[in-house]
C-alpha cells in the first residue's frame, strides 16, 4: 500500500496563500490573548482553589450557586465536569479568595457548605480517610478482636475506602453497597459513627499567589530555553540559518498553539505546557527530515537553483512526514478521546499542535530559507559580489 | 542463519531479559494478577495515579535570624551596661524584611573602642558599622546569614520527616523544592485527607517553661492595671487557658519571666499519659543538662509558680512544692486522646527553627486516580492497536519488523522505569503513548526511503543498507532535538510533567536501540532467506 508515489507538487509556489494562512490564525490568536479571553491561564498559572466535586445524583447548579452566594462565596464559578452521567462538578475560587495566611479556607468552606443537614457528631463516610474509620472502629471493636484488631480493622477499613472508591465511583449511596466485601458487623458498626452525604471531594488544587507567579515565570523559562537549544544544536548541525528558520517555524508553531486555547478560552495548565514543549520538540523532527534532505540534495544537484532543491525535497519526504504525523496524530487523538478529562487540555495541545507543526515544516521552514537566499543573491548583486546559489547550506 | 546474526540476535534476547527482569523484577507468580503486583512494586505510581496530598510549604527563615539577632541584641545590651557605656536606644528596626539589623543610637564616643571589641569578642557572626549621629548599625555576616537560612530549612525538612514518619505514611518524600527559595516540598501517597498531617507538620511546637509572677488575669488590662500601668522590664503576659472552673474557650492572662528556664531542646523524651482524674496529658522528661538547669530553678523557688507554655501559650501553671529534676506534664485544658498523642509525638520530634507557611495544596482522591489510570491505559492501548495495524497494513512484510520493534521499545522503556524506580504519572502515560507515535517515526524514516531505493532501481540487499544509512543521520537529529525539549521539561518540571520527561525520554533511547538495530537485523535475516532477486515485502 502506497499513498503517494513520486509526488511532485510546487509548494514554493504556494508560499503566499501559506503565508495568508498562518497570518489569520497567528493574528486572530494574537487579538483574543490582546483583547478578548486574553491567555487563559490555568490554576497553576493564575493561583486559586479548585474543587472537583462528585454528587450520587444529577447537581442542581443553581442550588450549589445560591448555597456558594449565601457561604460568602460570590465569586465561585460552578460548572459541570466530564461527562454528564458522572454527576461532577467543578467549583472554582480565584486567587482573591485564596490567601496563603489561611490556604485551604476556600476548600474548608465550599466543603462545609455543601455538607447540608449532617446529623450531630457523625463523619461523612463519602469524605471520610481510611485512618478515620480505622479509629472508628478501633473504638467500637464490633468484631470484638483482642490483641491483632489494628492490623485487622486496618484492612476493614481499606475494604470499605476501596469498596467506595473503586466499585462504586466514589460515592456510596447507601451502607448496604458495602456488604460482601466488607463484615456485615463491621457495615453495622458504622452506622453509629457515619451517615452518607450526597458527594464526595474527588480532586483538591489550591495555589498560592506566590505559587502561581514562581510557576508562569518558570514555563516561560522553560519554552525560551527550549527554543534557544533548538537554536545552538541545529545552527551546530546545519548552519546558523537553519536554527533561526526552525526557531521561527515552532515559534509560530506555540503562538497559533496557544492563540487556539485563547480563542476557545481553555484552560493553559502546566501540562498543557509540558505539550507545547514536547511540540517544540516533535515540530522540530519534521522540520529537520526536510533540512537534512535539502542538505543531502544540495551535493546531489549542483545544477538546480535553491527554490527547486527544497520543492524536490519536501516532495520526496513527503510521504514520510504525512504518515508519521498521521500516526502520532492517531495515538494523540486515542489519548484525546479515551484519555478522560484530566488530560483533556494536555492532549487538546497535541492534536492541535501535530496538526499545524507538520504544516509549518512544509510551509514555513523550508520558505524561509529560500527567502533567506533570495535577499543574499539581491544583497550580492548590490554590493556587485557573486553570490553561488547553493552556497546556502552545505556544510 | 549466518554466525554475525546470531550473535546480534542473543545480544537482543539478552537486552529483553535483563529489561523484562527490570519491569518485573522475579515475579513470585505468573498469574496476571502477580505479574501486575510485581510491576507495580517496581514502577512506581505518581500521586496522581494512586492519590494523595503534594504540599508545597515555605519556612519562614526570617524567624530563625530573628531569634539569633534578639539574642545578639541581649548580648548586646548586657555588655554595654556591664562596662558602663551610655546609649540611648536599641532596637531592631524592620524584624519582617531585615531580621539581622540591630540598630544602636547614641553611643557616646568613648565607648567605641570597647563597642568594637564587644562585637568581634562576643558577637563574631556580625557586622559593625557607624552611620552619622552615633549610630551604630548591627548586621549579621552575609555569609552566616546564608548559612542560618539554609539551616533552618534543612531543620525543618529533618524535622517534618520526624513527624510524617511517625505518623505511618508511607514513602513520603519531603525535600527542598528547588523551584523557590526555602520551600519545602511534601508528598504523601495515599494521603487524601491532609488536614490532620498539615496540622501536625505546621505546629512549631516550641516548649518553654517559665516562672509564673502573676495572674491569672481576666483580661491584659486587667493585669496591667493591677502592676500599676507598668509590666516589670523582665517579665510579660501571656495567654493561657481559663481558670480552673471557667466556661471552656475563656482565656485568661499570665505575667511570666521572660526568661525560661527550660527550652524545647532540653526535652528527652514526651509521652501521651493519663492524669490522677484519667484526663489525658502528656508527660515528658528532661535531659541530663535540661534537667540540672530545672533543678536549680526550682530549688531557688519553691513555694513559687511555674508555668508550662507551649507556643506562647500558658498550659498549665503549678505550685513548686519541692525541687524537681526531670518530669513534668501538660494537661493544657480539655485534652483528647487523639491530642494528647499527637503533641507528645511533636515534641519527640523537635521544635521547627522557624515557622511553616503553605503555598500550595493539591489533592487527588483515590477514586479519581483509579479513573485516570483506566483511561490512561485504555487510551494507550487504543492508541497502540491503531498503530500497529496501521504499519501491518501499510508495509506489509516490514509492518512486522515495525511492530516487533515497537513492542521491544516498550518493553525496554518500562524497563528503564523499573531500574531507575521512576515514578508512572497520567502525563508519563501519555508519554508512553506519544512515545510509540514518535517511535514509528524512524521506522517510516527508513522504510520509506527503502522504497525510495527499491524504485530508483537498487536491489532489496543495496536498498536495504542505503535505506538505513541515510536514515541514520536524521533519526539522530530528531532524537536529540526531542529529547532537549524533555530534558528541559524534567528540569522544570514537577510531579506529573517530570513524569512524563522521563518515560519520553527513556522512550526515545529505547527508540534509537530498537528501530534501527532491531529492524537492521530483521530485514538482514529476510534477506539471507531471500532469493536473489526475490522482492522485499515492503
Amino acid at each position: 500500500m502506497e499513498f503517494f508515489r513520486n509526488p511532485n507538487i510546487d509548494f514554493l509556489g504556494k508560499k503566499w496563500y501559506f503565508l495568508a494562512f498562518s497570518l489569520v490564525f497567528s493574528v486572530a490568536g494574537i487579538f483574543s490573548m490582546l483583547f478578548w479571553h486574553h491567555i487563559p491561564y490555568g490554576v497553576d498559572f493564575r493561583g486559586g482553589t479548585l474543587v472537583y466535586v462528585k454528587f450520587s445524583h444529577t447537581p442542581d447548579d443553581n442550588a450549589l450557586r445560591a448555597a456558594m452566594d449565601h457561604a460568602g462565596l460570590r465569586n465561585a464559578k460552578i460548572q459541570r465536569y466530564g461527562a454528564a452521567p458522572d454527576n461532577e462538578v467543578l467549583i472554582d475560587l480565584d486567587v482573591q479568595e485564596t490567601s496563603e495566611q489561611a490556604l485551604d479556607k476556600g476548600k474548608t468552606q465550599i466543603i462545609n457548605t455543601l455538607e447540608t443537614n449532617a446529623p450531630a457528631g457523625k463523619l461523612d463516610l463519602n469524605n471520610a480517610s481510611s485512618l478515620a474509620i480505622k479509629n472508628h472502629l478501633l473504638d467500637k471493636d464490633p468484631l470484638h478482636l483482642g490483641s491483632d484488631a489494628d492490623q485487622k480493622y486496618s484492612q476493614q477499613a481499606q475494604a470499605i475506602v476501596d469498596t467506595r472508591d473503586k466499585a462504586q465511583g466514589g460515592v456510596l449511596g447507601s451502607f448496604d453497597q458495602l456488604k460482601g466485601p466488607v463484615d456485615p458487623a463491621v457495615v453495622a458498626s458504622l452506622q453509629d459513627g457515619f451517615y452518607l452525604s450526597d458527594f464526595a471531594v474527588r480532586n483538591v488544587e489550591i495555589v498560592g499567589p506566590q505559587v502561581g507567579a514562581q510557576l508562569r515565570k518558570q514555563a516561560l523559562l522553560a519554552t525560551v530555553y527550549s527554543l534557544a537549544g533548538m537554536l545552538i544544536y541545529l545552527g551546530f548541525r546545519f548552519e546558523w540559518i537553519y536554527g533561526v528558520a526552525a526557531v521561527v517555524t515552532v515559534f509560530h508553531d506555540t503562538l497559533i498553539t496557544v492563540g487556539f486555547f485563547s480563542l476557545t478560552n481553555t484552560d493553559i495548565s502546566l501540562t498543557v505546557i509540558a505539550a507545547i514543549l514536547t511540540l517544540i520538540g516533535y515540530s522540530n523532527n519534521d522540520t529537520i527530515v526536510v533540512f537534512d534532505r535539502i542538505r543531502e540534495n544540495i551535493k546531489l544537484m549542483r545544477r538546480e537553483n535553491l527554490s527547486e532543491i527544497v520543492n524536490r525535497s519536501i516532495n520526496q519526504t513527503l510521504s514520510r512526514t504525512i504518515l508519521t504525523a498521521g500516526l502520532t496524530f492517531l495515538t494523540v487523538l486515542a489519548l484525546f478521546l479515551f484519555g478522560g478529562e484530566v488530560l483533556h487540555g494536555f492532549s487538546l495541545a497535541l492534536v492541535i499542535g501535530i496538526l499545524i507543526g507538520t504544516y509549518s515544516s512544509i510551509a514555513i521552514a523550508a520558505p524561509i530559507l529560500v527567502a533567506y537566499q533570495d535577499w543574499r543573491i539581491e544583497k550580492g548583486k548590490a554590493s556587485g559580489r557573486n553570490a553561488r546559489p547553493g552556497q546556502v547550506v552545505a556544510r | 542463519m549466518n554466525k554475525n546474526l546470531l550473535w546480534k540476535l542473543a545480544l537482543i534476547a539478552g537486552i529483553l531479559l535483563v529489561f523484562l527482569f527490570g519491569i518485573f523484577g522475579i515475579p513470585q507468580s505468573f498469574s496476571g494478577q502477580g505479574l501486575l503486583s510485581a510491576m507495580t512494586s517496581r514502577i512506581h505510581l505518581g500521586l496522581d495515579l494512586k492519590g494523595g496530598t503534594h504540599l508545597i510549604l515555605q519556612v519562614q527563615v526570617n524567624d530563625a535570624v530573628n531569634i539569633d539577632s534578639d539574642n545578639a541584641m541581649e548580648t548586646l545590651k548586657e555588655q554595654l551596661n556591664s562596662r558602663k557605656i551610655a546609649f540611648a536606644d536599641i532596637t531592631k528596626p524592620d524584624p519582617q524584611n531585615a531580621p539581622d539589623k540591630v540598630v544602636l543610637k547614641g553611643v557616646s564616643p568613648d565607648g567605641r573602642k570597647d563597642l568594637l571589641d564587644i562585637v568581634s569578642e562576643r558577637l563574631p557572626e556580625y557586622n559593625l558599622s557607624s552611620g552619622a549621629d552615633n549610630t551604630w548599625v548591627l548586621t549579621m555576616k552575609p555569609q552566616m546569614l546564608a548559612d542560618m537560612k539554609n539551616k533552618a530549612v534543612t531543620q525543618a525538612i529533618e524535622t517534618i520527616r520526624n513527624r510524617i514518619d511517625s505518623l505511618g505514611v508511607s514513602e513520603p518524600t519531603i525535600q527542598e523544592h528547588g523551584l523557590g527559595q526555602y520551600q519545602i516540598l511534601v508528598q504523601l501517597p495515599g494521603v487524601d485527607d491532609p488536614g490532620r498531617v498539615k496540622d501536625i507538620m505546621q505546629s512549631t511546637a516550641m516548649l518553654e517553661i517559665k516562672q509564673v509572677l502573676g495572674g491569672p488575669y481576666p483580661s491584659e488590662q486587667a493585669a496591667l492595671q493591677e502592676k500599676g500601668g507598668v509590666l516589670p522590664a523582665d517579665a510579660i503576659l501571656m495567654p493561657g487557658h481559663g481558670a480552673p472552673g471557667a466556661a471552656a474557650g475563656e482565656q485568661s492572662w499570665y505575667l511570666v519571666s521572660r526568661i525560661s528556664a527550660v527550652r524545647g531542646k532540653d526535652l528527652r523524651d514526651a509521652q501521651p499519659s493519663t492524669d490522677q482524674n484519667g484526663q489525658p496529658n502528656v508527660r515528658f522528661q528532661l535531659t541530663g543538662e535540661g534537667g540540672q538547669r530545672f533543678y536549680s530553678f526550682t530549688s531557688a523557688h519553691v513555694g513559687e509558680s511555674l508555668g508550662v507554655v507551649l507556643d506562647g501559650k500558658v498550659q498549665e501553671v503549678a505550685n513548686i512544692k519541692e525541687a524537681i529534676r526531670d518530669t513534668g506534664e501538660i494537661s493544657g485544658g480539655s485534652m483528647n486522646q487523639q491530642q494528647a498523642k499527637d503533641l507528645s509525638m511533636i515534641l519527640r520530634s523537635g521544635a521547627l527553627p522557624a515557622g511553616i507557611k503553605y503555598l500550595e495544596e493539591r489533592t487527588v482522591g483515590p477514586s479519581l486516580g483509579t479513573d485516570s489510570i483506566r483511561h490512561g491505559v485504555n487510551a494507550a492501548i487504543i492508541g497502540m492497536l491503531a498503530v500497529l495495524i496501521f504499519m501491518l497494513v501499510y508495509y506489509r512484510g516490514a509492518g512486522i519488523n515495525a511492530d516487533i520493534a515497537l513492542i521491544l521499545n516498550l518493553i525496554i522503556l518500562l524497563g528503564f522505569m523499573g531500574f531507575f524506580e521512576a515514578v508512572l504519572t497520567l502525563p508519563g502515560i501519555a508519554g508512553v503513548i506519544l512515545t510509540v507515535g514518535m517511535g514509528v517515526d524512524s521506522n517510516v524514516l527508513i522504510f520509506e526511503r527503502i522504497r525510495e531505493e527499491l524504485r530508483n532501481g537498487k536491489t532489496p540487499p543495496s536498498a536495504v543498507d542505503q535505506g538505513f544509512s541515510h536514515a541514520w543521520i536524521t533519526i539522530v537529529d530528531t532524537h536529540v532535538t526531542t529529547i532537549v525539549s524533555a530534558a528541559i521539561l524534567f528540569i522544570f518540571g514537577t510531579g506529573p510533567v517530570r513524569g512524563f520527561a522521563t518515560t519520553l525520554t527513556f522512550g526515545l533511547l529505547a527508540n534509537l536501540f530498537t528501530a534501527v538495530f532491531v529492524s537492521r537485523l530483521i530485514f538482514d535475516w529476510i534477506l539471507t532467506r531471500k532469493q536473489r532477486g526475490e522482492a522485499l515485502s515492503i
